[in-house]
């Protein structure tokens, strides 16, 4: 299952299992089945179905977000959008070229994007799965009551998705976030474990979004050289049903090849795509919830900092000296808090990382040796009829 | 025409009988036909293999295929003009027409002279003489010895801005004997090579023979490289028209009749030749060009011509066919090419970014193996980069010429339709100065009578003969043609035979070498703890 691409260690544990058993594709929309089974004693039942939608997914992940106490967590990141748009504009398109080509053609092409739909339709639904996942696992977030009303409240949530003021507001708050986020980033932070940390989510996170950009730009030409195989397969057939010399059943078996190659190449791709792009697609975003994290604990020490700052000052004048002392107790408290969680989330963040990379990797090499061991005795048993059929 | 030597006088020898008839008939043909071939081509011209002249008969015979030394279409005419003289003509008792129907077939290849065979017979050699043509074994014999080698190469750039050009050293080694030297090395450039084209055309493609097109001009792509960019798009762009051009030569000299020909014996060994200025597109002779090709189109569409000969109609359509697959899949496989070029620079572009990625990561067996990843996807962009030109030279290029080549085959089929054209026109005028002459007895005074009569008996022997040359013309196109196409569809068996199993053994190497890459990144991959 794809789920496992990117949870690698998370332990299938018997008091709390989440996972999508069903999914349904309606025109502009996608209703996920979500299924739990679990011993907890807070839910009403020990297995059960609800169904959502992804609004209510994003919803869930902002509530963690908003919420002060988990600031010393990395939050998981939220499934993108099911994005069917390109798929979709590729079948309106083929309908609409369906006079110029051929019926084999016609039929092969949809048939090849329907697969890709059904590709993207598997990986939008493993990725709502995974966030889920991570949120079972977390020992803390598993216990939220949001997510327990998630899983189990049979009726719609409800949840409407942002209006047009709320999202102009986020966007601003983001803004005001990462100007933010600069300044805090350039205080030296006395801890020298965060210190290595914020340099190295800094430019890690950059080098995955690089990464990441070119691996679908690679994997998007590999798409096209293979459709390009199939459209030269179909042309390859015609001759070979039409010609009238002895090429006719050269032409026939290197048609015939080329349709294999074509697939394998097609699985190839895909195969690159799951493991190498949405591997670091994840981390991109992972990376992106991590230095979440170490913004928040910046803004909670600067904090902190002032209220110190700001406690002197009520003493020096003698003033407020209560309400600044308490104002501090509480920063103090709010970082200290932040600081130790968050230092076993990076390290674990690291863990789980490095796991997904090299299961990854393994299963990415692995899969090419098959193809290409595949591809070349395709190749070969092809290449020895034809020599020999001189 | 003249008699039918036995005793052959090129090969100075008793060559096989057809082989020999046909040279000379064909050189015969040639004398009356060219209107613009100076006298001294004429012998080199009428050199044709006489192999080839073994092809299918028409196919209004009801029997099995049959041998057809000479042309034994009921329309055509056998052997005449038999020269009792000769004491070693075969034919000299042989029937003018020879019939299909006639039951006394005998071999007619016989070794060694036997002037003493008579009647001249033909025996149905259905088991090697059928319709597909490539099954001629005196031919494939001749192949076998075709001993010519030629390279194109070293392209040189020759003076200055929009004057500049290339010259291209053509060497060509060989052991033919009509060739003056061993190996000769000539410099050329690309005009050079159009003129070439258009001589031949202009001698050959009226009798049906299909020449070879030249490589196309390209003004961008020229341009680019006179003004001085030394950057890759004009070296590919050099490196693809000197594949061409050697290619160009190679399928000419391919052609028997061809190679003998004294222009090309001239392009290739002599030294100097004259510059080729009416192969420019704004040329006197260029604009004369364009207003034949719109003069040929629009005749093309007016001639209605009524096909006998089903296997014309069949070949036809045949070409028509050939001709848009053809055309589809240049244009796919030239996308495939597009596409991997693409893909080769994203894998390098990756390969890069996994590099830099492995560089920040401060996992170190994570970071080794990110790096090991780079260097394999880029190794990777260079198989990709080498496919793509295999993908090109190999197949893309192929594809290009045949699209060409089969436009100078439909050019022959038109060719023979003028052919049909001019007989038709000539026995409409036939017939309407036999009419005038009907007409003469009515009409005329007396005294003016004779004089009127003579000269329209004049006409109509004049017309008579253009008619009978015109006849003579078509069957002899329409022989030269099935040849022709014969040949070519061998060649073409062949030359795809021989590129796709090449391509795919560069597609298998690929492979190998995939395999190879991935199988030493698994251990590193493995090796993350």
């Amino acid at each position: 299952m794809m789920l496992l691409a990117v949870n690698v260690d998370l332990q299938t544990d018997a008091t709390l299992q989440v996972d999508i058993s069903d999914a349904l594709s309606e025109r502009d929309k996608v209703k996920f089945t979500v299924h739990t089974k679990s011993t907890l004693p807070n839910f009403k039942q020990n297995e059960f179905s609800v169904v959502r939608q992804h609004e209510e997914f994003i919803w869930l992940h902002d509530s963690f977000v908003e919420n002060e106490e988990y600031a010393g967590y990395i939050i998981p990141p939220a499934p993108p959008r099911p994005d069917f748009d390109a798929s979709r504009e590729k079948l309106q398109k083929l309908g609409e070229g369906e006079g110029s080509m051929t019926k084999e053609e016609f039929t092969k092409m949809k048939q090849e994007l329907e697969a890709e739909y059904l590709a993207i339709f598997k990986k939008t639904v493993a990725m709502h799965e995974v966030f889920l996942c991570r949120v079972a696992a977390h020992p803390v977030l598993r216990k939220d009551l949001n997510f327990h009303v998630f899983l189990e409240y049979n009726q719609d949530l409800s949840v409407r998705g942002k209006n047009k003021k709320e999202r102009l507001e986020d966007f601003f708050k983001n803004v005001v976030k990462s100007a933010d986020g600069v300044l805090v980033a350039g205080v030296k932070d006395v801890d020298d474990f965060f210190e290595h940390e914020k340099t190295f989510l800094l430019e890690y996170h950059n080098r995955v979004k690089e990464a990441s950009a070119k691996s679908d730009r690679k994997i998007r030409s590999h798409k096209n050289a293979a459709d390009d195989i199939n459209r030269i397969a179909s042309t390859l057939y015609t001759l070979g049903t039409q010609d009238s010399t002895d090429l006719c059943k050269f032409f026939l078996k290197v048609s015939e090849l080329f349709e294999k190659t074509r697939k394998i190449e097609a699985r190839v791709a895909a195969d690159e795509d799951l493991k190498l792009a949405d591997l670091l697609k994840y981390y991109l975003r992972e990376s992106q919830a991590a230095k979440d994290l170490l913004y928040r604990r910046g803004r909670a020490l600067v904090d902190y900092e002032n209220a110190n700052k700001a406690l002197d000052k009520a003493r020096a004048k003698n003033k407020d000296v209560l309400q600044a002392e308490t104002t501090q107790q509480v920063c103090c408290q709010k970082f200290e808090k932040i600081s130790e969680s968050a230092k076993q989330e990076l390290i674990d963040f690291k863990t789980r990382r490095v796991a997904a990379f090299r299961k990854n990797l393994v299963e990415l090499a692995e899969l090419e040796l098959k193809h290409a061991k595949g591809n070349l005795q395709l190749l070969q048993s092809c290449l020895g009829v034809l020599k020999g059929d001189t | 025409m003249s008699c039918m030597r036995r005793f052959c006088h090129e090969t100075q020898s008793h060559d096989s009988l057809h082989s020999c008839m046909c040279r000379r008939s064909v050189a015969l043909l040639l004398l009356k036909m060219s209107e613009e071939r100076d006298p001294a081509a004429l012998s080199g011209s009428a050199q044709t293999e006489g192999e080839e002249d073994l092809f299918v008969s028409a196919m209004e015979s009801p029997e099995a295929a049959r041998l057809s030394a000479e042309d034994i279409s009921p329309s055509s005419n056998g052997p005449r003009d038999d020269d009792p003289d000769d004491p070693d003509d075969l034919f000299a008792e042989a029937t003018e027409e020879v019939s299909l129907d006639s039951p006394e077939r005998q071999p007619i290849l016989s070794d060694g002279p036997s002037p003493a065979i008579t009647p001249v017979t033909i025996s149905p050699r259905v088991d090697v003489f059928d319709r597909s043509p490539d099954l001629d074994e005196d031919e494939e014999e001749n192949r076998d010895t075709f001993d010519i080698q030629i390279s194109v190469s070293d392209p040189e750039k020759v003076g200055d801005g929009m004057n500049a050009y290339m010259v291209y050293k053509v060497m060509t080694k060989t052991s033919l004997s009509i060739f003056s030297r061993d190996e000769v090395c000539v410099k050329r450039r690309f005009s050079d090579f159009l003129g070439l084209h258009s001589k031949l055309a202009s001698k050959y493609m009226h009798m049906g023979y299909i020449v070879p097109p030249a490589p196309e001009k390209s003004i961008v792509g020229m341009t680019k490289v006179k003004v001085g960019k030394e950057d890759l798009s004009s070296v590919e762009f050099v490196e693809k028209r000197r594949s061409a051009l050697e290619r160009y030569l190679l399928r000419t000299v391919k052609h028997p009749a061809l190679l003998k020909d004294p222009d090309v014996l001239q392009f290739l060994e002599s030294s100097e030749l004259p510059r080729a200025v009416s192969t420019q597109a704004l040329s006197g002779a260029g604009i004369l060009r364009m207003v034949n090709k719109a003069a040929d189109a629009v005749n093309k569409m007016t001639i209605k011509m009524n096909e006998s000969d089903a296997w014309f109609e069949e070949k036809q359509q045949q070409f028509e066919n050939l001709d848009v697959q053809l055309r589809k899949l240049h244009a796919s496989v030239e996308s495939l090419v597009c596409h991997r070029k693409e893909l080769s620079v994203n894998t390098a572009s990756f390969a890069k970014s996994a590099a830099m990625l492995g560089n920040s990561e401060d996992h170190t067996a994570l970071s080794r193996a990110l790096s090991q990843l780079a260097e394999v996807e880029e190794k990777i962009d260079q198989l990709h980069q080498d496919q793509s030109y295999a993908d090109f030279y190999l197949i893309s290029e192929l594809l290009g010429d045949y699209v060409r080549l089969i436009t100078a085959v439909k050019g022959v089929f038109d060719q023979r339709m003028k052919a049909w054209a001019k007989w038709q026109d000539a026995q409409v005028m036939l017939q309407r100065k036999r009419e005038a002459e009907a007409k003469l007895q009515y009409a005329s005074k007396p005294d003016k009578l004779q004089q009127a009569t003579d000269e329209i008996r004049e006409e109509i022997e004049e017309w008579e003969g253009k008619v009978q040359q015109g006849e003579r013309d078509f069957e002899q196109i329409s022989k030269n043609i099935r040849r022709e196409v014969g040949r070519f569809e061998k060649d073409r068996v062949k030359d795809f035979r021989v590129v796709i199993i090449k391509y795919l053994e560069s597609l298998v190497h690929t492979q190998q070498q995939l395999i190879k890459y991935w199988e030493a990144f698994l251990p590193e991959a493995k090796a993350i703890a």
